[in-house]
């Protein structure tokens, strides 16, 4: 069943012009009890990789499969460029997925199960062929068109999963948690196929994963959920940079957690005012404040407010754990070069340098 | 409740997703439950109705040659266990720790006590057995334990399957720990279920044989159940009857210690 | 491997792990190889004279013993097909629904009914479709006496009825571990690249389970050639399928001459069945294999 798209066009390598767009609108669906999803709100442009991050159980991967049509929705609407099609089955809705655990086809060649999508659209044998190779080959695999799935390792396999699942030119391209499963090396080489292929084709992508380095790295958006809802979206930078809520400033990148208090303008920890954005709270409450530990110095001194306790060499960048006097632990980035001279044990004092974020006591 | 709209491109059923038409799939199994029940419906019906009523079902010690039949297959059948177990568990063990290549083959060869028919390998243990073992009823438990041999191996192959079989015994022996010990205290209270699935599947096996025994002239237990059909058939039928059940509970009885047991014990 | 985990090493590497295996190996030789050599050395043996013969085999594949061994795969076939169909149908159903008390059940239950043995579902049955069975009764409330139409529960339908009771069950616990292998993402990734169940099934389903499929049917072929209980309690001897005909060797009632044509028969009955299980084994492998 092939339905005329005419808001795309196909070039000959395989490349679209002019992609989909697609909007969550406030989806709501609940398992008993559990909210799975909780008023989800998500908007992906056209051709862009927009990466779903958060805890297990979240809701990341129940949002994928409602667009993908295998899970069915409380209420809200699944639009695809501007068309709600959430009573369309998912046979029919053109999206190609990519699962976590390998779904190849294990009675058919990594060639046939590429050219599944097609057989099934009823595409000529040779059609199928030509096009199945160019996919292959697009993913580095041409040379294992006649493999069996059991033949080839777990990389190989998810790429020819990606290459199954670009094969029938999707509107949207459905990843599921798909790296999760392989080894740290062969993640990382996979990463960049995935995010080169994707920006080729410019197909609409949205890629679901608890590893926030993925969704960091390979994202042009990325929106972190949390119990059924999106507590922020926006690009790498910005959300590493601005997260907008202690939730997602922790997941995200490492945060430091220190008592102050609120005073005019700011808060006032270790025992110095630094500016922060304290809108809706009085002063002078006791909060949390959240710091990354670039964003703090460190100076050896006679009498600091902490002590030494570990070093971790990270490379260009020495992360130093400071045991301070109130018993609170930071961890503060130093280049290595310095930090070097500071021996566990040696009285430090730290301070602020950066951006902080402010956040109700826990 | 999900709202749907017909887009204009795309032809749109309202469809039930993901669990495909149940009903027709508890149609099925309705079905199944209703064939498989009617007879025991039918039995139980039977069993009461003979003269002695509900007696031909609480009355069954008492009946002629029962007492007899059922202690000699009661020890035919431990008999059996012991010597299936205590062939098979070290054997097992041994193939899962040593000869991991060879445990197809070792399958294969398990399999051969179903290879050969029952009622075919009487003939040939008829043939060579010397007389004084033929006179006596525990030549069966020895080739009881042939018979039983795929079912008893097949339960410690999944029971060690599912321990970290290796790791146990190079711990244990890094420790100081002998065989025997080994074995004893750390390899089987790790094994109860699969020992305890594999006793049973012997026992049910031992208590249910017939071929065997009726051809080498022995009245077990199942021998007796045919033979006294010419007497009462109501209490043959009734005594079919709470085997069957009896078995159910036991292997049901097995499954939820299995399963209380993996759910108490899962750490990860 | 180190050497704590691998006693008898000093042995010799090849030799030793398989002295372990030695008690294993001489109890199944004194009492499984001894009596099937008895049975295969018997076959070619003259009662009387001892000497090597032909004619056991003879008498064996000729007249009424031929007609047993037909009637008896004929049985085996009609046991094995429609119960493997059956069962499939059933475990799928099961499997679909979810729910894992049901599979406990079912799988249980499947346990019970396919272990035990023939002589207590021969008595079920006769109740059941005995000449004044419960369903027999049933029947005639309706007007129709299966009796009356030919049908006997102790003829070659009636115990094909019977058998179908432990096939049945087989089917169910031998194809349900197949059933399961077949992974949930296959038949999303085949929905989602735009197949139809029917294609799906065609395409992958199907041919992945075929393998197992055919094995299992040949498993339940295997056991319902095998089968002797359930018939000896039904029929007590009076339907001529080469079992019953095996056990008749052993009451006694021979022709003179013909002793041995009874281990013939059983070396007739080892050879179908070692055919069988070598396919079975080559189908299982097949289905390892992708069912990883």
């Amino acid at each position: 069943m092939t339905t005329t798209d005419t808001s795309r066009t196909t070039t000959k390598a395989g490349t679209t012009t002019g992609s989909t767009a697609v909007h969550l609108k406030g989806l709501r669906r609940a398992f008993g009890a559990t909210r799975a999803l909780d008023d989800l709100d998500l908007e992906i442009k056209p051709g862009e990789l927009v990466a779903l991050l958060g805890p297990s159980g979240c809701g990341k991967t129940t949002a994928l499969r409602v667009l993908a049509g295998m899970e069915t929705i409380d209420s809200g609407e699944v639009l695809v460029d501007g068309v709600d099609i959430s009573g369309v089955p998912t046979r029919k809705r053109d999206m190609g997925m990519v699962f976590q655990n390998y779904s190849l086809f294990p009675n058919l060649s990594a060639l046939d199960n590429v050219g599944f999508g097609l057989r099934v659209r009823g595409r000529a044998a040779a059609e199928r062929r030509s096009r199945a190779g160019e996919l292959l080959e697009m993913v580095g695999l041409a040379d294992q068109a006649d493999k069996y799935p059991h033949q080839m390792s777990g990389g190989q396999q998810q790429r020819v999963a990606l290459a199954r699942a670009l094969a029938i030119e999707p509107r949207v391209l459905l990843l599921d948690e798909p790296l999760s499963a392989l080894d740290a090396k062969v993640r990382l080489q996979l990463r960049e196929q995935i995010r080169l292929l994707q920006t080729q084709l410019g197909t609409t992508t949205l890629f679901v994963t608890h590893d926030q380095e993925e969704a960091l790295s390979m994202a042009d958006r990325v929106g972190v959920m949390r119990s059924g809802r999106l507590e922020q979206i926006a690009a790498p930078a910005e959300l590493y940079a601005r997260p907008a809520t202690a939730f997602v400033a922790e997941f995200v990148g490492t945060m430091n957690r220190l008592p102050g208090t609120t005073v005019p303008g700011g808060v006032r920890v270790l025992e110095a005012d630094v500016t922060a954005d304290i809108t809706g709270r009085t002063s002078g409450t006791e909060v949390d404040v959240l710091v990354r530990p670039e964003d703090m110095t460190l100076a050896p001194t006679a009498h600091g407010h902490g002590i030494v306790t570990t070093r971790m060499f990270l490379g260009g960048v020495t992360r130093v754990t400071v045991r301070l006097e109130s018993d609170v632990s930071v961890l503060v980035d130093q280049p290595s070069a310095a930090a070097a001279e500071l021996a566990v044990g040696a009285a430090v004092e730290v301070a602020i340098t950066g951006r902080v974020l402010v956040a109700d006591r826990s | 409740m999900v709202a749907v709209t017909t887009p204009v491109e795309l032809a749109v059923t309202p469809v039930r997703r993901r669990r495909r038409t149940s009903w027709g799939r508890w149609i099925i199994l309705l079905l199944a439950a209703a064939y498989f029940l009617v007879p025991l419906y039918a039995a139980a019906e039977f069993a009461v109705s003979g003269p002695d009523g509900i007696g031909a079902l609480t009355g069954i010690a008492g009946k002629s040659g029962f007492v007899e039949a059922f202690t000699l297959s009661l020890t035919l059948a431990l008999v059996t266990t012991v010597i299936t177990l205590a062939l098979m568990v070290p054997t097992a063990i041994w193939v899962h720790l040593r000869l991991p290549r060879v445990q197809r083959l070792f399958e294969g060869i398990t399999i051969l006590g179903i290879v050969i028919p029952p009622v075919v390998l009487i003939v040939g243990v008829l043939q060579v057995a010397p007389a004084t073992l033929k006179g006596t009823p525990y030549l069966l438990a020895l080739e009881y334990a042939i018979l039983a041999m795929p079912f008893a191996y097949r339960s410690l192959d999944a029971g060690l399957r599912a321990i970290p079989l290796t790791t146990l015994v190079e711990a244990s022996r890094s420790l100081g720990a002998g065989w025997v010990v080994t074995i004893g205290r750390v390899l089987l209270p790790n094994l109860r279920s699969a020992l305890l699935s594999a006793t049973v599947l012997t026992v049910a096996l031992v208590l249910g044989e017939y071929t065997m025994a009726s051809l080498d002239q022995f009245e077990t237990f199942p021998v007796w159940v045919v033979v006294y059909q010419q007497d009462d058939a109501h209490v043959s039928v009734a005594v079919s009857l709470l085997s069957l059940v009896a078995t159910w509970v036991l292997l049901m009885l097995i499954s939820m210690i299995d399963t209380r047991r993996l759910r108490r014990g899962k750490t990860s | 491997m180190p050497d704590i985990a691998t006693p008898g090493k000093r042995a010799g590497f090849r030799v030793g792990p398989l002295a372990g295996l030695l008690p294993f190996a001489i109890y199944t030789t004194i009492f499984l190889f001894v009596p099937a050599a008895a049975i295969v050395v018997g076959a070619f043996t003259d009662p009387e004279s001892g000497s090597f013969t032909f004619n056991n085999l003879g008498t064996a594949f000729s007249g009424i013993y031929a007609q047993g061994f037909v009637t008896s795969i004929q049985l085996s076939v009609i046991s094995a097909v429609v119960p493997g169909v059956l069962g499939l149908v059933i475990a799928y159903a099961v499997q679909m629904s979810g729910s894992s008390g049901l599979r406990r059940i079912v799988s249980t239950a499947a346990g019970v009914f396919a272990n035990f043995g023939g002589v207590p579902l021969a008595f079920l049955f006769i109740a059941a479709l005995g000449s004044s069975g419960l369903v027999v009764d049933w029947l005639k409330l309706i007007g129709f006496d299966p009796y009356e139409h030919g049908f006997s529960l102790y003829t070659f339908t009636g115990i094909a009825v019977v058998y179908l009771y432990f096939q049945i069950p087989l089917m169910v616990l031998v194809i349900t571990p197949a059933l399961e292998g077949l992974r949930p993402a296959w038949r999303e990734a085949a929905d989602n690249l735009g197949a139809s169940a029917w294609q799906y099934w065609r395409m992958v389903g199907g041919p992945v389970l075929l393998p197992s499929f055919l094995g299992s049917l040949l498993l339940l072929f295997g056991g319902a050639f095998s089968a002797y209980a359930t018939t000896q309690a039904l029929t007590s001897g009076s339907l001529a399928i080469t079992p019953i005909q095996i056990g008749g060797f052993l009451n006694g009632n021979v022709l003179s001459g013909q002793e041995n044509v009874g281990k013939a028969l059983g070396l007739g009955m080892i050879l179908v069945i070692a055919a069988v299980m070598v396919v079975y084994a080559i189908l299982q492998r097949r289905a390892s294999k992708w069912l990883q």
